[in-house]
Order: C-alpha cells, then structure tokens, then sequence
C-alpha cells in the first residue's frame, strides 16, 4: 500500500502535512503507521490504569515534558465544597485524583493539580497555556480533544491501553484515516454561534457521518470564527464520529497564540510561523469527501433528542421520528413529535464544559443575563473552563453579572456535563446544556438534555423555557 | 488481567448471542461515566449496561433480557456501536462480563481500537446479516478469526474484514506495546532528527 506522502509532488491536504510530519514508521498491508505524539494531555479518570500496566512492566513514561496533566473529570466544582476543603468529595473520586498527583510525581509529568491557579478542563488549559500549537499531534484518553484541532493540530482521543502506549513510546499505532471537507459558506447571523453551526454539521452529517475521516472544516464561515469558536466547532467532530476535525491555522490563531506561557517567543516564534504559514491545504489538494453547509440560513439550534444528530432549529417543530431510536428519543425525553421546541421548560441551565466554558462564552452569556434574572425554580450553574478563565471572568465583572442574576459561580471542571463529581441532574428534569453530548443519563440517570449555545442557555434561563435568544441580544434591546 | 500485557490468542469464539436492537449505542450506556472513578480495570461488568439493566431502585428492568440470556457472550447490536467517549472502561465492562465479540454493521472508530486491546472482538458484517441475526436472538454461532468467517450450525457463512495487524495480534498474542518497544530505534531515530530541524 502506498502512502500519499511517497509523492511530494502532490498536493497536499492540512491533515496530510500533518501527518506525514510525524510518521516514524511507514504503514504497510501488515501493520499500521507509528505515529509520534508532540503532546499527551493526561487526566486523573482515564490514566491510572496506563500507569499501573507501566509500574508492572518496568517502564518510564518516555518524554514527560511532551505529557502535561490535570485534574478535570471528577473534581467538585461548587463553592461549597471548595469552602469545605473538598470534605465531600467522594472517595473513590479523591483516590483517583490523589493516584494521578502520585504517578506524575514519580514520573516527572508537570501536574496542573487540585492548587494550581492554571488547573482546569483538559481542552480549556491546552490552548490557553500554548500547549497546544499548530502542526501538532495531540492526544489523550477522552474523545473531546478534538478541540485542538481548531489550532491545525492533528488531535484525537484514545482509550487507557493507548494511553499507557504514549506514556511509553511517544507513539502510536495508527492507520491513515480518509478526509472529508466541510466547506461553510456565508456568514453566521447575530444570535447564532459557532455552537449552533457545530449542532448544525452534527445534525446534516449524523452521528456517524464521519466515522473513519478527519474533517477539515473550511469557508468563510470558519475562517471568520475567533479561536473560540473554532475550538467549539472542533469540539464536536466526535459527535458526527469523526477522528478529528482541523482548521488551517491563520494570523487569528497566530494572534491568540502569541505571549502565551508556552507558546515560542523571540527568534523561535518567527522561525515556528514560517512553518506554520506553510500548514494549510494546498491549491487543489483532494479530500476523499466534502460537504458544504451555507451559515447564512441557521438559526440557533437546540437538540430534541438523546444524541447530538437529533438537532432543530429553535424556530422549528420538534420533527416526526423517523426510526425507532427516535421514537424511543421522544419518549426518553418526554417530546412529542410537531411540538415547538421553543417554550418548553427547563429546570436546569447548565453553562459550561470543553465546548462552551471559555471567556467568549461566559461573556455571551453575560452579555443577554445582564440586568436581568434567571427565573424562579430554574437554577443555573455557570462552571468556567479553568481557573484562569475563572480570574480573568472575575476581572471584567461576569461573575457578580451571574450571581447578580440568580445564578451559581463555580470553580472550574467537567462538572455537569459528565455528571462523576457530584454536579447532577435530577431523574425528569430538563436540562438546558452548552455541553456537547445529550445522551441518556449523560447528566444523571434519567435526566434529560438538550444541547444548545451560551446565548440559548442564557435567554432560556431567563424565560425558564427553551427561548430564542435573538430577541435578547443586546442590539435587539436598543431598538425595542 | 485485561489488556496489552496479557494477550492470550484469540482464534475461534462459538457461542450464543445476546441482540441489542438499537442503533447508536454510545459509551455511556454501556457503562455510565458515575462507575468510572475507579483506578482499575477489573470487576466492571457488574455496571454493564447498568441505566437499561435496571431502574434507580436497582429493579430489573422488563425487555432489556441480558441477565436472562446466561452464557450469551456475542453481543449483535445495531449500526454505530459504541461511539461517544473514548472510555476504555466500556470495553473493560462488556469484556469482564463475558462478551468476546461485538457483531454491528458499523462499529465507532475509538471503541473498536479499546476492543481489540482488550480480546473483544468487534466485526463488521452487511445490514441484512446483521439484520437476520437480529430477528434470531439466542442463535449460537461461530466466528473463525483465522478464516474470517462467522458461521451458524446450519452451514450459514458470512466473511468479514479485520485489519491485519489486529488479526495477527489476537491470532498470536502479539502485544501491541511490546512491537512499539520494539520500534524504539526507529523512534529514537525520529526524534533526533526533528530536534534537528529548525
């Protein structure tokens, strides 16, 4: 079998280069391509058992400055668990947490642990530190890295046994995914977000539209997101299936990237944009599939259903099922099919997670929440994505315009959106969510889903019902 | 133990099957993330399926049928099985409970990866294959790993693809980690060249 890259003459696609940059080992018939990782990102859930088949075996974690952990899944996120020194966290939680803190002491891993002011989700701390950089391969043991691919990084998520193959080899076994394009057209309305373009390409492709591919998503649309929402729309590839998702770097990621901790500086950082200049697709490059989806016709979307293809516009009908998942969708989520989306009540509104938990969100939210109140027996847990994003909130005055509006100011982590660290919703309750994932029980056994943006989550607070949030913006106020 | 370090081959699995006739089964049905605070990877087949399995008093749940199918350890479950997160613990959990093969029409890319390190065997055959076995639940058959085939009593073949590198992985207990520690020159090799590189 040959490889595309044996041909330099060819042009190539951004996931080519990428790829090609790091294979160690050509794949053949008989075995997969090795492929080497720049950067590990590691957290307390899906690593203790890499480590351990590592002390067992005698092996070192091989390049621990390429590894870089934190604490996310299972820490406790609410003010009074922190005030009460995590007293109620649970056990087995905290044994998780404390095994993590001891295996990268014995490894030399750099822990941003439980103290540290630069903690937070895993895909939230990456890019904010300039960990996480174009060009890249990035893994780790959760399926949400993608959200590194909005730099034009080849980044994806793989399970404990390839976690404990990274430690030890900075490799991988890997075989060549195929590409699919996604080309956005147009320009995204006010009111409607990266988020709602993410469900919408979700929803057109379904949740298994992108099995097998790495998807590049292109087009004006992409190109005029900041690097936020870019990380929102890479986010999601997983929900349509895919290995990745990737945006060609650009002078708006070179912008975001540029002072940050980790990032280049001086000589280093000009030498690294001329490589990184030099990452995007090629005139002409093949993808082995594309699809286009114009931005200018979305409205913001809300999902209906227990998976993330199972998206409406807020504006339409909740649609007649069309299989048994969805009849069985429906009644999970106690829908039916021909009702309006919009006005159906939540109980929950949860701001936050690895798609939405960062300073653009939390000023979205912000910015529709200010000089109003969440309505009464809804209750609303705003969760930033780091503790750093947390400070900087802090700095401009997000958190008193939340606590001001009823809401809840948590410290950072996964929090609602896996529901493992105490932040739970109840069997029956509707939760509006800007997480990424709306399946059964995701956010407690029985608990109901419904995915959508920060603007949505904050109009829907509001109202107390799922609501458009287009009405509230803050142009739309001025003129009423 | 499960995983890598113990790869016992794996060449032929007869047994009967248990059907899950839904499409899109993720992650967090097969094992919902509130189990996954352990550090290990044992004794996680008690929470398979734990939401469907039974209610929030503990109650079996009517219809879902997998502690009623004893000994059934092929599960034949509807297209896109196993997507959502990349928790290895699914894998863990259909693996101690006692499954050895997943049969789908399509099988989420990251699943499929964990299940294979873990002597699950994931397979792929047509829809109205899937589809047969799906109107048959209980059928005890055959998957043949060194001829690809899955057989029924009757005679009934379907062939299926496997990756060869997986194949020869489960047909001769290669471990995957020790053929990458056995790449470490090439990989040395790599790294020296690239700190080279402006």
């Amino acid at each position: 079998m040959t490889s595309r890259s044996e041909s330099p003459a060819t042009a190539r696609t951004l996931f080519d280069k990428v790829w090609d940059a790091h294979v160690v080992v050509p794949e053949s018939t008989d075995a997969p391509a090795v492929l080497y990782v720049d950067l590990h990102l590691v957290h307390e859930v899906t690593s203790p058992q890499a480590f351990t088949v590592l002390a067992e075996r005698g092996l070192a974690v091989r390049r621990p400055e390429r590894t870089l952990a934190t604490v996310d899944h299972s820490i406790p996120t609410s003010p009074a668990s922190w005030e009460d020194g995590l007293d109620d966290m649970d056990a087995a939680a905290r044994h998780q947490v404390h095994s993590l803190a001891d295996n990268c002491r014995r490894n030399g891993v750099p822990l941003y642990g439980v103290s540290s002011p630069r903690r937070g989700i895993v895909h939230v701390i990456g890019p904010e530190l300039g960990a996480t950089r174009p060009g890249m391969t990035i893994v780790c043991g959760d399926s949400h890295t993608t959200t590194h691919g909005a730099f034009g990084a080849l980044a994806f998520g793989i399970g404990t046994t390839e976690v404990g193959h990274v430690l030890a080899t900075q490799c991988l076994l890997q075989r060549r995914p195929k590409t699919l394009a996604v080309e956005v057209s147009g320009r995204l309305q006010p009111g409607v977000t990266a988020k709602d373009l993410t469900l919408a390409i979700v929803r057109a492709l379904g949740v298994n539209g992108g099995t097998g591919h790495a998807i590049e998503y292109r087009g004006a649309a992409v190109a005029a997101l900041d690097m936020e929402g870019r990380m929102t729309l890479c986010n999601m590839a997983i929900e349509a299936g895919a290995r990745c998702g990737m945006v060609a770097p650009d002078d708006t990621t070179f912008e975001y990237l540029a002072g940050r901790p980790m990032a280049p500086a001086g000589q280093a950082w000009e030498r690294a944009l001329v490589a990184w200049r030099t990452l995007p697709s090629d005139e002409g490059a093949r993808h082995d599939r594309s699809e286009t989806i114009d931005a200018s016709r979305l409205a913001p979307q809300v999902t209906w259903g227990t998976d993330p293809g199972m998206v409406a516009a807020v504006t339409e009908r909740i649609p007649a099922p069309a299989n048994a998942g969805q009849r069985r969708a429906l009644e999970y989520m106690g829908l039916n099919a021909g009702q309006p989306l919009a006005g159906r009540p939540v109980q929950l509104v949860f701001l936050g997670s690895c798609t939405n938990s960062r300073l653009s969100d939390l000023r979205a939210a912000a910015s529709v929440l200010r000089g109003r109140r969440v309505a009464q027996g809804v209750r609303m847990l705003v969760v930033p994505g780091s503790q750093e994003t947390r400070r900087l909130a802090e700095a401009e005055g997000l958190d008193r315009v939340f606590l001001d509006a009823g809401a809840e100011w948590h410290e950072s982590g996964c929090s609602l959106c896996i529901a493992m660290n105490g932040d739970r919703a109840g069997a029956g309750q509707t939760v509006l969510s800007t997480s990424n994932r709306n399946f059964e029980g995701r956010q407690g056994p029985g608990a109901r889903t419904l995915l959508a943006s920060p603007l949505t989550a904050a109009a829907s607070a509001i109202a107390g019902a799922v609501a458009d949030p287009r009405p509230y913006l803050a142009d739309a106020r001025r003129t009423a | 133990m499960t995983g890598d370090a113990a790869m016992q081959p794996v060449s032929r699995i007869c047994a009967h099957t248990f059907v899950l006739p839904a499409e899109n089964v993720d992650t967090d049905q097969i094992i919902p993330a509130r189990f996954l605070t352990t550090t290990r990877r044992e004794g996680l087949g008690r929470h398979l399926f734990a939401d469907w399995r039974r209610d929030a008093a503990g109650r079996r749940r009517d219809g879902f049928g997998l502690e009623e199918a004893n000994g059934a350890a092929i599960l034949v479950a509807g297209r896109n099985f196993g997507c959502g997160s990349s928790r290895e613990h699914a894998a863990w959990a259909l693996a101690d409970y006692g499954f050895r093969a997943v049969i789908s029409t399509e099988i989420a890319d990251i699943f499929r990866a964990n299940a294979l390190r873990n002597r699950l065997l994931p397979v792929v055959l047509p829809e109205p294959d899937v589809g047969w076995l799906m109107a048959h639940p209980g059928v005890e058959l055959c998957i043949d790993l060194e001829a690809r085939l899955v057989e029924l009593p009757d005679g009934w073949r379907s062939p299926f693809d496997i990756d060869a590198f997986a194949r020869r992985c489960l047909l001769d207990g290669v471990d995957p980690l020790g053929w990458l520690l056995g790449r470490d020159g090439d990989i040395a090799a790599y790294e020296e060249t690239r700190a080279c590189r402006p």
